[in-house]
């Protein structure tokens, strides 16, 4: 389960929806187990069909995290024209990644689509988002 | 000559569970290969058998991405910090 605070989901969608046509993606940071932060972040990409993050920022970001004593709880990112489901990419790039895990956003649609899947040794699972 | 080394969460199986390790060597290359020597195996994660920086980690010099510097001939000096981090991607297709 990945609970997170409504507001944090609000900032996803219109980050996803901001970017679209090309993919967003961000951070959520954690303190002992509970999302504290979102760093929206650049898609060094700038693609309808990936996203890669800013080396550079990357490492601002994770200092910041790892500074404040918290820990990377998830990785968000949009998919602009399929499923807000974890594609082939997505799996084989969470083997390294180190985030529990993987919250997708699709802006296929004006419809609101946000899940959110832990990825462990190639093994997509669903989880619930509990929005608090 | 010692130089720092941050290792990321994902790789601290490879270190004993340190954060911070200290390693010698004029370039990347030398720096990785002395700290293979001591902790086994954590090369093999940085680099590919055909001697190129894994694209799954990003390695940084004193906050530099190697990628925009000299890539593992990078140049070391004494006091330098390496900081490693795994590259985060991925995307629909």
């Amino acid at each position: 389960m990945l609970e997170i605070p409504q507001e944090m989901v609000d900032r996803v969608v219109a980050h996803a929806r901001r970017d679209h046509p090309d993919e967003c993606c961000g951070v959520i940071s954690a303190k002992d187990g509970a999302a504290t932060r979102i760093f929206e972040m650049e898609n060094a990409e700038r693609s309808p069909t990936g996203f890669v993050f800013d080396s550079q920022e990357w490492l601002r970001v994770y200092r910041d995290i790892d500074d404040a004593d918290e820990e990377p709880l998830a990785v968000y990112h949009s998919h602009t024209a399929t499923e807000a489901y974890p594609s082939r990419t997505d799996v084989r790039w969470s083997a390294t990644a180190g985030f529990p895990h993987w919250l997708l956003v699709s802006t296929r649609s004006a419809e609101r689509e946000l899940r959110s899947f832990t990825i462990e040794d190639g093994v997509v699972t669903e989880e619930e988002v509990r929005v608090t | 000559m010692a130089i720092e080394v941050r290792i990321p969460t994902i790789l601290r199986t490879y270190t004993g569970g340190e954060k911070l390790v200290e390693g010698s060597g004029d370039t990347l290359t030398a720096l990785l290969d002395d700290l293979d020597s001591r902790y086994d195996g954590l090369r093999g994660r940085l680099i590919t058998d055909a001697g190129a920086l894994h694209r799954f980690v990003n390695v940084y010099v004193n906050d530099e991405d190697v990628r925009f510097l000299g890539g593992l001939e990078t140049k070391l000096a004494d006091g330098d910090s390496v900081t490693v981090l795994p590259a985060v991607a991925g995307g629909s297709r």
